[in-house]
């Protein structure tokens, strides 16, 4: 087989990050190529480069043999070269069609779209690749399955030989994992080149010829699917041998904290997002939110937090009903929220750590005086002692959050949130963009409340996390409920099978 | 006494009309702008600065026309200095708008004394002739005569129509639009998509321009033949209300503007009533401005992400 | 430094130990107890310093271009540029005629720039400092008129507030609008600009008006005045005012849980509301805090220089409010001196105006061409990497400062 892209020696600064560190990468046509890594290894960076979003500050780039220099999307395109991002890169407000043809859009008379030879395109491609898309649908609208449907025939529109999939199944069930990888297959036996990036071992064993390993920016090693294992793939991943399985004890669950009855919310875009929810979470208890991204759990976060008003429902909270009681009130019945994104909604970047530290708290004792002056001395006091004990990695107290790597952002904000001694915790994708390391320290956290008596909501997408820390679960799909587990009688498969609405008697 | 009938009439229309054009021309220069994800509150000054560079030119050559080409360049210059501030060096939108107001007032003002000695108002110039649509009042019976009033205007008031139609075109009818559009509320697909984000700004921000400088030369040259200090008196920024009450969308802008038309038609009539004094009347149309905002543009969902685009 | 530092101790020494024993151990507790609060004094001190110093450099770099730009223009209208600023500068500073002139002008300034910075800090745009002003203008005038025979520490106050009063008034119009409805606060308060003018107008032109020629109120009772300072310029108690102004607003600003919540919310609303933080609340509060401020300077020129309100008085020191903001790096002490500086330009300005004969607006260009450099800090970047050599003097400079605060710092901790 011949070679569809070669990179050499590509290596990448970002302020003294060294996110690609001289790495030779190469693609056969015709074959499926997994990029595996943890997160942050350097695989989205290196495909950013070769897509035209990022200058290499070395190295260089081969398409059939011959150089290129990858200024922009735009000549990525033009070399055959197409991504379909992590996160999507759709025009909400326009339809599939706009979205696909964006850039390359057909024309009559010179000027005007031509409107029905972008609909007789889009078809023919649905078709071949069997790809089912609705055309003249809103984007905002579709299921995020479809989305990245639209996605993958965007790049193949532009007659893409060479597609990067990022993370693609992060939001997928596994049944639509299972037809993700039909697709891929029948892209293949078109002759395409698929670059899978990915950090799931199971899915670069199932569906890659070969598999590239990054970890820390270098290139750990190159192997044929068929001559390894996924404990081998781990080890070159991480280092050791398996990545880590996280005990805990179980503890019994005492009496009902929060308990949430028949209620009904709306999203942003006035459409129903919370139908009719049940649920009850009990102190001493994890009780896991599993679902994919989209079916509510935002706005039930929203809604238990005070960031949402329900259209109709009760909250009630230590048996006193709190439905309609303000954010600030609720964190001072012990509430405490860490937020699905902790540059946007948990912290103010351009605050110090110490700011951050007691935001929500600046307007009561002990960080203001009885005359609202901020009390600076309990304020640092409070902040150094926070420094130590949860090993937040900072120069000082007075550095800007901004200047933070993730894993210690994240640590700030569980530090305002856990010193609060909160009686219920609503942790929303808490690793998110976390390494091992500061991973396994925040469910070390979490677990530690929760043995001190918290009723802790987690909503996560990483169906492991939950797996690991939950003493519930709880399935949620098109805003509602379809069914709580206890962990010991829950198992991968059916979740999966629930979370896209399917029963199971 | 004057009554009510002396106030509404055919005049009135057509004094609104010729009040609406400078407000059409500028807000769909703010449409433009907004669409494609950069505020524009520097509309005013464009306008001013076209107002000005009209005068200016039909001064030195004797020619209206070429002080509208004038108008357009030199708006389209300061649309451009707009972008390259707020897209290549990613300033603050808004101050750099306010910049471009506050340049306006100060330069115009600077260069009127010098020029003619006087920093309130130039001396006359040759302005834009009215083209009546004569054959409408001798073809049409009854109302022909009406027509006639109505459509006594400067040719920059027919060419606004066509202008607006032509914008509503090009926004959703061309590839052009689309990516405008997109570049405006998803820069990051637009670019993966291929489309040059910032090239696409800066297109629309010195069309931006250029349509104020046409607004603010029609203050001038189209209506009153001199330019008067501050003579936008703050009408860049009613368009920008004119645009949102509009939705954004070239006919929007036109319905909106042509209701803030009337409104300044109304005030001239009044003054001539002599039921409210000067300085009230002179108030009305910001007042009507402050209370369409909080009236009728409940949560106007604007089409675009503001903030700069920055790749690596 | 260090053998003085040394001869100090020994001398400590020495007197300590003739000194009983609880004396020392009484005053070795006192210091321990001062300790921590002189070291967070010099912390602070040092890095507030360093910030403003930072601030500074950009803002100091734009003013130099402007001020070559509006030379250049200049130049090409036919004026001599060389003429035109030596009459400038020396017309403010040259003698102290000049300095109470560009100090009184620069009051009104101070009052309008806060109040700009004070919203921006909360993300809110209040460009209607002007309408602001002048109803606090107003009110002050009507109280100030319409009372006879009220001892001053009575009448002054009075009228103050009420100048206050008025401005907190039209900022919450806006306010209001923007928090409940959503209303763009850019265009609310410049809108309402123009009403205030025109309302104001009217009634100074029929109620109010003094019998007599000129479009006035009548002249306000002696008592509500505020006195000059530097006669025969116009400098008035107003800028004491000013100045107390500016020390609460930087207090408020940095060490209230009101300016914590206010600049949460400008720096990030989102994570504000997420931590309990009432955001329409807050942003209500900003923006009649700014129409306060804004108002107060209006009252401070009407009770200090004008005496009476009369139409059109102001040559629009709320638009300046905007320029002075930014040249002073958006923090209060800036502030002060850009305001000085600006004020400068207008007194000096006027000075120009009547020994050269340029027109006063080139100043209002001047200050335009500030702003426009202000809107792309990076713009500043940019040009500043063109200009290497001074930057990199500020800079050894700053560092050179740096570490001398920081050695002072040690030493006061080793004690």
């Amino acid at each position: 087989m011949s070679t569809a892209v070669r990179m050499v020696n590509i290596t990448k600064t970002f302020s003294g990050l060294t996110a690609n560190d001289k790495i030779n990468f190469e693609v056969k046509k015709g074959e499926v190529h997994g990029l595996l890594g943890e997160n942050g290894a350097g695989k989205t960076v290196l495909m950013k480069i070769l897509y035209g979003m990022h200058r290499p500050d070395q190295g260089q780039i081969f398409v059939d043999s011959q150089e290129v220099r990858i200024e922009n999307s735009a000549k990525a395109i033009s070399f055959g070269i197409g991504m379909v991002h992590q996160h999507f890169m759709l025009v909400p407000s326009l339809t599939v069609a706009e979205n696909v043809v964006l850039g390359l859009e057909p024309t009559k008379y010179a000027y005007l779209l031509n409107i029905d030879k972008t609909l007789k395109d889009i078809k023919s491609l649905s078709d071949r690749y069997r790809l089912l898309v609705n055309p003249k649908a809103v984007v905002s609208t579709i299921p995020v399955g479809e989305q990245q449907r639209v996605e993958i025939l965007k790049a193949l529109y532009r007659r893409a030989e060479i597609l990067i999939l990022d993370e693609p199944t992060s939001i997928l069930t596994p049944q639509e994992v299972e037809s993700l990888f039909e697709a891929i297959r029948a892209l293949k036996q078109q002759g395409k080149s698929v670059i899978f990036i990915t950090h799931k071992l199971k899915e670069v064993c199932a569906i890659c010829d070969r598999i590239t390993v990054l970890k820390k920016g270098k290139v750990v090693g190159t192997v044929e699917k068929t001559q390894t294992n996924s404990d081998e793939l781990a080890e070159m991943m991480v280092g050791h041998e398996v990545l880590y399985t996280f005990e805990r004890e179980h503890t019994t669950p005492g009496k009902i904290i929060l308990q949430i009855e028949n209620l009904n919310a709306f999203n942003d875009r006035k459409l129903p997002a919370l139908k009719n929810v049940n649920l009850g979470i009990h102190e001493f208890e994890i009780l896991g939110l599993a679902g994919i991204e989209g079916n509510g759990q935002t706005e039930l976060a929203e809604v238990l937090t005070g960031l949402r008003e329900p259209k109709s429902g009760k909250i009630s909270f230590l048996d006193e009903t709190i439905t309609k009681i303000s954010t600030h009130e609720r964190m001072e019945r012990g509430f405490a929220n860490v937020p699905e994104d902790r540059q946007k909604t948990g912290l103010v970047l351009d605050f110090s750590v110490l700011e951050n530290l007691i935001l929500g708290r600046q307007d009561k004792p002990p960080f203001a005086t009885k005359w609202l002056t901020l009390d600076f001395p309990n304020a640092t006091r409070f902040a150094e002692q926070s420094i130590k004990e949860y090993s937040i990695n900072t120069p000082s107290d007075h550095t800007l959050a901004r200047y933070l790597s993730g894993g210690t952002q994240q640590r700030v904000v569980i530090a305002r949130e856990f010193s609060r001694r909160p009686k219920f915790i609503v942790a929303s994708q808490p690793t998110r963009g976390l390494d091992i390391g500061a991973t396994e320290y925040v469910h070390r956290k979490l677990v530690e409340m929760r043995d001190q008596g918290c009723a802790i909501l987690l909503i996560t997408a990483d169906l492991d996390e939950m797996l690991a820390l939950s003493d519930r679960i709880a399935v949620i799909y098109e805003g509602r409920i379809v069914a709580v587990r206890e962990r010991s009688k829950a198992n991968e498969l059916e979740l999966g099978l629930l979370m896209t609405g399917g029963k199971c008697e | 006494m004057v009554g009510i009938i002396d106030i509404i009439n055919v005049g009135l229309f057509a004094a609104a009309l010729r009040m609406a054009t400078p407000l059409v021309y500028a807000s769909l220069g703010g449409v433009f702008s907004e669409r494609a994800g950069i505020v524009n509150v520097g509309l005013e000054g464009m306008m001013l600065m076209g107002a000005f560079s009209g005068v200016l030119t039909s001064f030195y050559t004797g020619n209206a026309w070429l002080g509208v080409v004038s108008a357009i360049f030199t708006g389209g210059l300061f649309g451009l200095l707009h972008g390259v501030l707020t897209v290549k060096f990613a300033g603050n939108q808004i101050v750099s708008g306010t910049g471009i107001n506050l340049f306006a007032l100060g330069f115009t003002a600077y260069m009127s004394q010098t020029i003619w000695g006087s920093r309130g108002a130039s001396a006359s110039v040759p302005g834009i002739p009215i083209i009546s649509l004569q054959f409408l009042k001798d073809s049409v019976p009854v109302v022909g005569d009406a027509f006639n009033t109505l459509f006594s205007q400067s040719p920059l008031v027919y060419i606004m129509f066509v202008v607006v139609v032509i914008s509503y075109i090009v926004l959703f009818k061309t590839p052009l639009g689309l990516r405008i559009r997109a570049v405006g509320e998803h820069p990051a697909a637009a670019d993966t998509a291929g489309v040059n984000v910032h090239r696409t700004k800066y297109m629309c921000l010195i069309a931006s321009g250029m349509l104020a400088g046409l607004g603010g030369v029609f203050l001038s040259l189209g209506t009153l033949s001199i330019f008067v200090l501050g003579m936008t008196g703050g009408r860049g920024f009613i368009a920008l209300a004119a645009m949102i009450l509009g939705r954004w969308k070239p006919f929007g802008a036109l319905a909106a503007s042509f209701m803030f038309g009337i409104l300044y038609a109304l005030q001239i009539g009044l003054q001539s009533t002599g039921w409210l004094p000067p300085q009230i009347i002179q108030a009305t149309p910001y007042i009507l401005t402050v209370v369409v905002l909080a009236g009728f543009v409940r949560k106007a969902k604007a089409p675009s992400d503001y903030k700069p685009y920055e790749k690596d | 430094m260090g053998k003085a530092r040394g001869n100090l101790r020994a001398l400590l020494h020495a007197i300590g130990s003739k000194l009983p024993r609880s004396v020392t151990q009484q005053l070795e507790g006192v210091w321990s107890r001062l300790r921590p609060f002189v070291n967070s004094f010099f912390d602070r001190l040092f890095r507030s310093s360093v910030n403003f110093a930072r601030g500074i450099v950009p803002s100091t770099l734009a003013i130099i271009i402007a001020l070559l730009v509006g030379a250049i223009v200049l130049w090409a209208t036919g004026h001599s540029p060389i003429d035109a600023y030596s009459s400038l500068f020396s017309g403010a500073f040259g003698d102290s005629y000049g300095i109470g002139q560009t100090l009184a002008q620069a009051t009104p300034i101070i009052f309008t720039s806060l109040a700009f910075l004070f919203a921006f800090k909360c993300g809110l745009f209040n460009i209607g400092a002007e309408g602001q002003f002048l109803i606090g203008g107003f009110a002050a005038a009507l109280v100030g008129i319409s009372f006879t025979g009220l001892p001053f520490y009575v009448h002054l106050p009075l009228a103050l507030l009420a100048g206050a009063a008025g401005g907190a008034f039209w900022g919450f119009i806006p306010a209001v609008l923007k928090a409940k409805l959503d209303a763009h606060e850019v265009i609310t308060t410049l809108m309402l600009s123009y009403v205030a003018l025109w309302v104001i107008s009217y009634m100074v032109n029929y109620p109010f008006k003094a019998p007599g020629m000129v479009a006035q109120t009548p002249f306000i009772a002696p008592a509500a005045e505020l006195p000059r300072i530097l006669p025969p310029t116009q400098l008035s108690g107003s800028i004491i005012v000013a100045l107390i102004m500016v020390g609460i607003a930087a207090f408020v600003l940095q060490r209230t849980t009101l300016g914590y919540e206010v600049r949460a919310i400008g720096l990030n609303a989102t994570a504000a509301r997420s931590g309990g933080i009432n955001v329409k609340r807050g942003m209500i509060l900003a923006l009649v805090i700014s129409g306060t401020l804004a108002g107060l300077g209006g009252a401070g020129e009407i009770l200090g220089v004008e005496r009476r309100y009369i139409d059109f008085f102001s040559p629009g020191y709320g638009w300046d409010g905007l320029a002075v903001a930014l040249i002073g790096g958006l923090n209060p002490f800036g502030v002060v001196l850009a305001s000085i500086l600006v004020g400068a330009l207008r007194s000096g300005g006027m000075v120009m105006n009547r020994v050269t004969g340029v027109p006063l607006d080139v100043i209002y260009l001047i200050q335009s061409l500030v702003v426009l450099f202000a809107a792309a800090p990076q713009l500043m970047k940019y040009l500043s990497k063109k200009g290497v050599a001074t930057s990199r003097t500020a800079g050894l400079v700053l560092t050179r400062f740096q570490s001398a605060l920081k050695n002072i710092k040690h030493r006061l901790k080793r004690t």
